[in-house]
């Protein structure tokens, strides 16, 4: 059963009928997708969601399709994890991991969004999807599409990371390389959504696309006992997710599914591409647009359409902001892989590396608990760390040749 | 001098289904006054109530946000390009 209500101006309050649209005629407001709460009455419960397939359509009531999503059905469930060798190395109390490093099928988070997307799509009944994308977005647009026999174009910025370009050339896309930033990629796709009759999972069909990021919150609180933690820390590019968590932990508390633990949300970003992050620590609402300069490509996002919301998201929960340079990023990526076992991508580093400052700044307290966010896989961004790995040592294949590599190791006492 | 501006969908209501028109202007501000002359109700979709272009528009003069040139004094020249963009989220998060 679907609850959703319309589609509503967040600037003017204007509503409109569901269909592919994402900018109030009015005032060029951001439209978001409202729903009528009351109408699930008390059947949706945690015994039903958990009598569900672990996949992030148990919470199918709460995201805006009709009926069984036709793209996707598999995505989502990923794990949360105990991080207790980083809880010793940060001196916390309760740390986890939302992993969506392995989030099936492309290994990011961006499955969610596009299998709501592309679901919706075909309920539209486009024929071709498209998406301005930094690599993991092209990649879950470009498999989803093809699994669903969709016909996909996507667009990315001409310097991305090889394993992001192959990993969406591969499924038969049409790649487009715009020779400039993500923002330019942005601004020519907002024109030729204008033009082709095609459903841009982040133009027109944004407010559907946005809303799958809400199914991330709903398994945290869902894994962690029905709980919502008291601090997360989010990745923000366009603020976009920061907003959906917020979201759909209220979401949770006012169905009953959790209590109120008052969660505080945090936004990390890359120093070279802040505007967030500066806008909270100078105390404005107002986010100037930058020219980005970071490795951490997949938050270069100069003009982030979400981040006023996202800045208000951080100040009304009581959470805050903050930023971390390139070698701060690859450090927390090797942290999280050397305590964890978890390779996540440099936005993943971010994440981490901001968690990091924010707990040392005693913004975080130590002895409560702590969701850090990681939302794609350190295999698609290998430039990063490739050349900060242990030295391999290539040897005959001799155990003559092993036994003097194996003491010297003992002798270092490695 | 005459300025060609591309239309976004949400405003073609207004400009009988153009996605582009011809303006005369010398800057940024006077084009937007001009629109409004040629295709009233724009300035009011474009510009808060204190004249300042709005929180989720974007104009682009060929290719560049005015927000990084001089915003509405930013000067324009024949063969000039605008383009008026709603602003829209990422591709990342």
């Amino acid at each position: 059963m679907s609850i959703v209500r319309a589609l509503k101006c967040r600037e003017c309050g204007s509503e409109y009928e569901i269909a592919p649209v994402h900018v109030c005629e009015f005032c060029f407001g951001p439209l978001e997708v409202v729903y009528d709460y009351d109408a699930l009455g008390e059947g949706f419960t945690r015994e039903l969601i958990e009598s569900r397939p672990q996949n992030m359509w148990r919470y199918k009531e709460l995201l805006p399709i009709e009926g069984e999503p036709t793209v996707g059905a598999e995505v989502g469930f990923t794990p949360l994890v105990r991080a207790k060798n980083l809880e010793k190395v940060l001196g916390v109390k309760e740390l986890y991991i939302k992993n969506d490093a392995v989030c099936y099928p492309t290994l990011s988070f961006k499955d969610r969004v596009v299998s709501v997307a592309l679901s919706k799509a075909v309920e539209f009944g486009f024929t071709t999807v498209a998406c301005a994308s930094t690599g993991n977005l092209a990649g879950s647009v470009a498999a989803n599409a093809t699994a669903a026999g969709l016909k996909s174009y996507v667009f990315i910025p001409h310097d991305l990371e090889v394993g992001k370009v192959v990993g969406a050339g591969v499924y038969d896309t049409s790649i487009v390389a715009i020779e400039g930033q993500y923002d330019d990629v942005n601004r020519l796709c907002s024109e030729i959504a204008g033009k082709y009759p095609w459903a841009f999972v982040n133009v027109n069909v944004r407010p559907f696309y946005a809303e799958g990021s809400k199914s991330y919150a709903y398994e945290i609180m869902e894994q962690l006992g029905w709980k919502a933690p008291k601090h997360v820390v989010v990745p923000m590019a366009s603020g976009s997710l920061c907003t959906k968590v917020d979201k759909a932990i209220k979401e949770f508390v006012k169905l009953g599914l959790v209590e109120d633990a008052g969660t505080a949300i945090y936004g990390a970003q890359a120093t070279g591409c802040s505007p967030i992050a500066r806008s909270v620590k100078e105390g404005t609402d107002l986010i100037h647009p930058v020219k980005a300069d970071t490795i951490a490509k997949s938050l270069a996002i100069g003009n982030p359409a979400d981040g006023y919301y996202a800045n208000r998201v951080m100040k009304e929960s009581g959470g805050w902001s903050e930023d971390v340079s390139d070698q701060e990023i690859v450090d927390a990526i090797k942290l999280l892989a050397q305590t964890e076992g978890i390779f996540a991508e440099t936005a993943g580093g971010v994440t981490l590396g901001v968690a990091k400052k924010l707990i040392e700044q005693g913004r975080i307290p130590r002895d409560e608990s702590i969701v850090i966010c990681v939302t794609g896989n350190g295999l698609k961004t290998l430039e990063a760390v490739q050349d900060q790995i242990n030295p391999v040592r290539t040897i005959k294949p001799s155990l003559k040749a092993f036994d003097p590599l194996a003491e010297a190791d003992l002798a270092a006492n490695k | 001098m005459t300025i060609q501006v591309r239309i976004p969908t949400p405003l073609r209501r207004l400009t009988d289904g153009a996605d582009e028109v011809s303006i005369e202007a010398e800057n940024v501000g006077a084009l937007i006054d001009n629109l409004e002359a040629a295709h009233a109700g724009m300035k009011d979709r474009l510009c808060d109530d204190k004249g300042d272009i709005r929180r989720f528009v974007n104009v682009y003069v060929n290719d560049e946000d005015v927000r990084f040139l001089k915003g509405k004094s930013t000067i324009l020249k024949e063969g000039d390009e605008v383009s008026i963009v709603p602003a829209i989220a990422g591709g990342a998060l």
